[in-house]
């Protein structure tokens, strides 16, 4: 569509791929090249994300492809083999890149280059980006890029991505680059190796095959089992197989044994390329500061306590910080609700106004500083290098499970959200660790359920301290936040040993030096994240508010009611007789409400539902809650909102949810949620798969939809016994 | 070869934290041993144990300039010679 605009201007149009090992600061580069306006998207028929951004070099408008993250460009899989084919322009979604853009992590340049040595012999305009500089050189790693310019024969610029230093150069060389000649790749291998490509490539095009890339023929010889040769051999095999497997056999004949030789010649040529460019000093100061804390922090005694003081302290310190935030959108909700009902009549609009959109949206933004917190929490931990010990220290406990110190850090995710969780699952390179750990991860209490809890924590726990210090509501919290983690132990197990039997797959590793966290990272993730959540909770919850007020609604008449709205709003003055009059209204105005709900589609759907969630100690307007979760749990709070203001359970003095619930009771008159009540409404929320985003990305991540019904019918059920389980104990040790 | 398998050594060998030794081979063509010599592990080139995680597994190893992580099952699988 774009593109019809532009029709002079297409000449000019570039396309750039951006590639490098994953923590190098590559999507930051991108997103501040960008200007964090990326398409996100899914590469077709594979789990690979496509992420494109627009851009400007030299007055030249250019379309930016991120790369996934990794660490070499040997294809093994057919999500791997999509790097190859973007760069190649063998990707039909995807115009063929001009130039390739390969970030590094200036402070680790060796190991780093390998990516880059191969991805020299796609022959492509390449700019080599030097990025973490000034980390580097507070790490006392000296490079001289100038130098490296001349060796390489590529542009060599250098850049701080998180300090915006540097980007402007990152396009102008860019640019260069694509105008000038690339110069040849340098031949790593020896002549027998270039002897073979050019058989193999004879070879395919005396079959009939088309020409095939120097690149691809090179990955064909070299990748035993790789992805290029079933992507470019799909006529061939099982002939090209079977030709493969003699071309190796002759390599190895002639001293070139494969794979070892590829690694063995590429990060030789690397030494000889950084002699004299890279120096490092001795007076490293950060690196024995690293090491002094890794002593500690990985330690196996000190480094496990200070684990677990650290997440329990995340969890008590977002729930004291919020508070204040939390009261400010309080009162800023209360205001427009107020100004609503000052300009508007009682009525069906202003009823949807302020019960259906102001209520439900206002009851899930207030949410918003406990989940900026903790994303803030996770960023930190993540950009300092301590969640790689994180997944250090862990590994060991997660193979007792049958996964990886590598699912840690999905899993630690989905304690924010589980849909990135389940996006970061790709991290796993073994397909059934990653099955597992995307099966288990909707079970970690993500952000959406932060809201369930504090607003059940906050109501119905006592706040009452421990050792002076620890709050009892935190406890709480801490507990509820465990549950899952620890449900999905055994369901992690079960799974390894029913769907997903197998070997254990590779744990190898990058535990990069603890740096300060960037303040820009931390803030573009938390940004992100938050305005991810605030999206979801605009459009989604909206939707289901307006369904849900709708529901309980109609088809009652809501005259009367209206009228005792007005009447009670016409009355200024005090005096006793007044207020006396005030509260016979009121009170018949709070049993008119109940009437009518109950008459309502929502009060009949609940009642119908009533004895299938009563063992749990739920009502009817609990289980209507639960239900109507089940597309979002954000929705529970907007939920619970309608139901119980509508319902005419609202305190005036105080016209919160909390004091709603407080004040809700059972036809009876006895309260409807004692503790037993509360904590079994959290165990189902805990345990429970009500989240359509999540199931769809499993489905999308799966390519099934067998996992994602698989996902939702166990959780589904697991939630139930356990609430089950939980009021029929807590009611017992209450009683 | 029987003889000098048993003598050769692997990565999950060396126990004392601080001792440097050389990588005479990587085996396999496997996912693993890949991912090993891509990470920077191939012949000749040193290393240096760091340190054991806080239940024996995985342990930290120094190379090439930076910090890298195996499990001892992957270790075996780097044959070293001492210096």
């Amino acid at each position: 569509m774009a593109n019809s605009v532009e029709t002079s201007s297409s000449e000019t149009n570039l396309t750039v791929a951006f590639i490098g090992n994953p923590n190098t600061g590559k999507s930051t580069l991108f997103n501040a090249i960008s200007g964090g306006q990326a398409r996100v998207g899914n590469f077709p028929g594979v789990t690979v994300e496509k992420k494109v951004g627009k851009c400007t070099f030299e007055n030249r408008s250019v379309t930016l492809i991120d790369l996934p993250g990794t660490y070499s460009l040997s294809p093994r899989s057919a999500d791997e083999m999509v790097s190859v084919d973007v760069l190649l322009g063998r990707q039909s979604d995807v115009a063929t890149p001009q130039a390739v853009v390969c970030i590094v992590d200036s402070s680790n340049l060796e190991r780093n280059l390998y990516l880059f040595s191969q991805v020299r012999d796609l022959n492509l305009p390449t700019v080599l980006v030097l990025n973490m500089w000034d980390l580097a050189q507070t790490r006392g790693v000296e490079i001289d890029p100038k130098a490296l310019q001349e060796r390489l024969g590529v542009p060599v610029i250098t850049t701080s991505a998180h300090r915006k230093i540097g980007i402007d150069e990152v396009g102008k060389a860019v640019v260069a680059a694509i105008e000038s000649e690339v110069k040849p790749p340098p031949k790593l291998f020896p002549a027998e190796f270039y002897e073979e490509i050019e058989k193999l490539s004879n070879w395919i095009v005396e079959r009939g095959g088309e020409p095939v890339h120097f690149y691809l023929l090179e990955r064909m010889l070299l990748d035993v089992r790789g992805a290029s040769e079933e992507s470019v051999g799909k006529q061939l095999t099982p002939d090209l197989k079977e030709y493969l497997g003699e071309a190796r056999l002759r390599l190895a004949s002639s001293g070139c044994r494969i794979p070892a030789v590829e690694t063995k010649l590429r990060y030789n040529w690397i030494r000889e390329q950084l002699d004299g460019v890279l120096t490092r000093t001795t007076s490293d100061q950060t690196a024995s500061v690293s090491d002094k804390l890794d002593k500690i922090l990985t330690h196996r005694f000190l480094g496990i306590l200070f684990f677990a003081f650290l997440m329990f302290l995340v969890f008590q310190a977002i729930y004291s910080w919020s508070g204040p935030f939390m009261d400010m959108i309080e009162n800023f909700q209360g205001f427009i609700t107020g100004l609503v009902e000052g300009w508007m009549q009682p009525g069906m609009l202003r009823s949807l106004i302020v019960d259906g959109a102001i209520a439900g949206v206002g009851s899930v933004i207030i949410f918003l500083p406990q989940i900026i917190a903790l994303f803030a929490f996770i960023a930190i931990l993540e950009d300092c290098g301590y969640m790689a010990r994180a997944a250090f220290l862990m590994d060991k406990l997660m193979t007792r499970v049958g996964l990886s110190g590598k699912s840690f850090l999905p899993l630690m995710s989905s304690f924010a959200c589980a849909i990135p969780g389940v996006m970061a699952t790709r991290v796993i390179e073994n397909r059934r660790d990653r099955m597992v750990t995307m099966l288990v991860a909707p079970l970690m209490s993500c952000s959406a359920r932060l809201p369930v809890y504090l607003l059940m924590i906050y109501t119905f726990i006592p706040a009452s301290l421990f050792f002076g210090w620890l709050n009892l509501q935190g406890v709480v919290l801490f507990a509820m936040y465990s549950l899952g983690a620890v449900v999905a132990i055994p369901i992690a197990w079960i799974l390894k040993k029913t769907f997903f039997k197998g070997e254990t797959p590779p744990f190898v590793m990058e535990l990069p030096p603890y740096k300060w966290p960037s303040p820009r990272i931390v803030f573009d993730r938390v940004y992100d994240r938050a305005k991810a959540f605030v999206l979801r909770a605009g459009s989604l919850i909206f939707s289901v508010t307006v369904l849900v007020w709708a529901l309980s609604y109609f088809p009652s008449d809501h005259t009367e009611l209206f009228e005792i709205e007005t009447n009670i709003e016409s009355i200024t003055a005090t005096s006793p007789a007044i207020e006396l009059e005030l509260e016979t209204l009121a009170e018949r105005h709070n049993q008119l409400s109940g009437q009518l709900i109950r008459a309502s589609y929502l009060g009949q759907m609940g009642q119908a539902i009533e004895p299938v969630v009563k063992p749990l100690g739920w009502d009817w307007r609990i289980g209507i809650g639960a239900l109507a979760s089940f597309p979002a749990r954000e929705v529970i709070i907007a939920t619970m909102g309608t139901i119980f203001s509508l319902g005419g359970d609202v305190d005036e003095e105080n016209p919160g949810l909390k004091s709603a619930l407080m004040a809700a009771k059972w036809p009876d008159g006895s309260p409807l949620i004692t503790i037993p009540v509360a904590l079994s409404i959290m165990v189902f929320f805990a345990l429970c798969a009500q989240c359509g985003a999540t199931l769809m990305v499993i489905r999308r991540e799966t390519n099934s939809w067998r996992w994602p019904i698989f996902t939702f019918t166990y959780m589904t059920i697991l939630a139930y016994v356990a609430a089950f389980l939980t009021y029929q104990i807590g009611t017992l040790l209450a009683g | 070869m029987q003889n000098q398998s048993e003598i050769l050594k692997t990565l999950a060998d060396v126990k004392q934290v601080g001792t440097t030794v050389r990588i005479v081979d990587v085996l396999g063509d496997d996912a693993v041993a890949l991912r090993l010599m891509e990470m920077g592990l191939t012949e000749d080139e040193e290393v240096e144990l760091l340190g054991f995680a806080p239940l024996g597994d995985p342990i930290e190893f120094s190379v090439r300039g930076y910090r890298l992580s195996l499990r001892s099952s992957e270790a075996a699988r780097v044959h070293i010679e001492t210096i």
